[in-house]
């Protein structure tokens, strides 16, 4: 498996990563697909879109109604700033996300301010702010699809898209 | 139009007392009556005969009885009596009814009706009469092209309901709503319009943009909506006739949940602050655009809805920590939380009439749609379950409708109706999942 390629921590941050595909969603979002078959063919190259789905994280969570960054959180923002500053010409999108478990406007702005603090989080560790542009779906877009609260924390969800400038294989 | 005595004051005293629905009763003594008093509706048994037909009118009688009867019996304030019980087959329009037959089937009021074509056009002629009193109480002619028909229908519909209850029908509209199909992760949302009873579904929008929250313009021409596309999500106006899409502004950042003034002449919307964590509530005058700033909270400030007269605007807001209901002037001034239940209400929805706010509201996990007084006093739920959300007023105020989501991977919204007593729960056909339903003013 290509994940012995990888050292021990990042191992873990991988497992996790396809756990949370698993666990409540038979349909992944076009971004974990390509992360999936980065997987699937081998090792992902340094500096692709799956390198740093697989090996950084691609998405952290919140908890009920907050947009507080969570220690785990912060911990996974640090290693996308890294990330991306050692591949500088990455371009982002952060992508803010809710739960079904709320009206629809007050989803689109609460998904706002949790893009708004991942996004903040990654300029002050030094990712240039013209690098990370962000938008909000509310609810609009789950990435986990049961009714049970299992789901609901992932899709309560601040994803980072790569938009341009990644390399291709 | 008949001739009904215009008793304004004894139809605000009616809705006053809540709920008590009269005939109007101009000067003769009709002992017609749909009560609904104490909140149970009590349906009042109508014959609605198939219409006459000539000159090759056939399909339009049958059409224009279903539509009578549908919208009638959806609204809970009647009972259309089925036909296969009617004793008198009325062979004449013009022939006064043989009232005993009626009375005898329990039928309270009564609809006689012919069509034909002549010129190219339909023309319908409708009458309604007292069963008890054997009066005629309505009667209206309409002349128009055949593709109007189902229209015809409603605004026949509109006047038995106006004559028997006293109160404005609400059949002659429209409903704006999302017309939702894909799987759950990767709804298609499109922007669709219907008639209030389900029929004549047109989508406007091909399913390329993530579209939410619609709502008609005061003329029905327009709408405004959010749209999450490839940019910053913003805030839009579209033309229902020339299809033609525009830009409320080009904020630097998202706009959301717009609404129209009361005059179509101002949108009132979210905008997201530049420091990206807060919303604030805005109102754009369409002609200048100009942009007049009205909250300003370190907090999400949304969901704006002007009260029907224009001067006071609810909306929701967390400031005190969760979601509530205020209200303030048009111009920012006194903002005042008016909810204070156990929960949190949001999405808050003046009525028509100006006596009401809907809202949405969350408490045990478990979501429910109520009304209550502009002052926040005499709050009541109409529904409550798994999901339900974002109420819209039919423009006669007695009628809410609202969606209502389903749990699961294979879950949907879906429309659904409610009396504002509470009673008379209906779904709303759609072609797929529906949700945002927004309601037009009365069309005629």
């Amino acid at each position: 498996m290509t994940l012995r390629n990888l050292s021990g921590f990042k191992i873990a941050v991988a497992l996790c990563c396809v756990l949370a595909l698993t666990a409540c969603s038979k349909k992944n979002t076009p971004n974990l697909e390509a992360a999936n078959s980065g997987l699937g063919a081998g090792a992902s190259s340094p500096g692709s879109e799956a390198d740093f789905a697989t090996n950084v994280g691609d998405r952290i969570y919140f908890v009920v109604d907050q947009a507080d960054l969570t220690p785990e959180g912060e911990e996974i923002l640090s290693k996308q700033a890294a990330w991306l500053q050692q591949y500088p010409g990455v371009s982002i999108q952060m992508e803010g996300h809710s739960d079904e478990r709320g009206t629809r406007e007050y989803n689109i702005a609460l998904s706002a301010r949790r893009a708004t603090a991942a996004r903040e989080f990654l300029i002050a560790q030094g990712v240039e702010a013209n690098r990370i542009s962000s938008i909000a779906y509310g609810k609009e877009r789950p990435a986990a699809l049961c009714d049970a609260d299992q789901c609901w924390t992932q899709n309560r969800r601040a994803v980072t898209v790569i938009t341009g400038g990644a390399r291709t294989s | 139009m008949p001739n009904f005595a215009r008793l304004a004051t004894m139809r605000n005293f009616l809705v006053m007392l809540s709920f008590l629905v009269l005939a109007l009763v101009p000067r003769t003594s009709f002992a017609l009556e749909v009560d609904v008093s104490g909140g149970r509706i009590n349906p009042l048994p109508i014959a609605i005969t198939p219409f006459l037909v000539g000159g090759g009118a056939e399909e339009a009688g049958a059409t224009l009885g279903d539509v009578i009867s549908n919208n009638l019996g959806r609204s809970g304030y009647f009972e259309p009596l089925p036909q296969n019980s009617f004793i008198e087959q009325i062979t004449d329009f013009n022939q006064e009814p043989r009232f005993a037959d009626w009375r005898q089937i329990q039928a309270k009021a009564l609809v006689t009706g012919q069509v034909y074509v002549e010129g190219g056009k339909i023309r319908v002629e409708f009458k309604l009469f007292d069963v008890n009193s054997q009066q005629q109480i309505a009667a209206q002619q309409f002349s128009t092209s055949p593709k109007n028909l189902r229209r015809i229908g409603h605004l026949t519909s509109d006047v038995i309901y106006k004559a028997l209850t006293g109160i404005d029908g609400y059949f002659d509209t429209q409903i704006v709503f999302v017309d939702e199909s894909g799987s759950k992760d990767r709804r298609v949302k499109k922007l669709a319009v219907m008639d209030q009873d389900g029929f004549n579904v047109r989508t406007l929008t091909d399913g390329s943009e993530l579209v939410v929250t619609p709502r008609f313009s005061p003329n029905s021409q327009e709408i405004t909506y959010m749209s999450i596309g490839q940019g910053t999500p913003r805030v839009y106006l579209f033309n229902i006739v020339t299809r033609q899409k525009e830009i409320v502004g080009e904020f630097a950042n998202m706009s959301f949940a717009p609404r129209y003034s009361p005059d179509g002449q101002r949108v009132i919307m979210s905008l997201l602050t530049t420091d990206g964590r807060n919303s604030n509530i805005y109102e754009m005058d369409l002609r200048s655009r100009q942009l007049r700033q009205l909250t300003n909270t370190p907090a999400i400030n949304t969901g704006p809805s002007y009260a029907p007269d224009g001067s006071q605007i609810t909306f929701e807001s967390d400031r005190g920590g969760s979601q509530q209901i205020y209200v303030m002037g048009v111009d920012g001034s006194g903002q005042n939380r008016i909810s204070f239940g156990n929960g949190r209400y949001s999405t808050p929805v003046w009525s028509p009439d100006g006596q009401h706010i809907a809202f949405t509201k969350q408490a045990g996990g478990r979501f429910a749609i109520g009304v209550m007084k502009p002052d926040g006093s005499g709050e009541r739920i109409l529904t409550e379950g798994y999901h339900n959300e974002g109420p819209t007023w039919a423009p006669n105020g007695r009628v809410i409708m609202f969606f209502r989501d389903t749990p699961g991977e294979n879950g949907g919204p879906q429309l659904y109706s409610v009396d504002i007593t509470g009673y008379n729960e209906q779904q709303v056909p759609t072609p797929g999942f529906g949700s945002d339903p927004a309601w037009s003013p009365r069309l005629n």
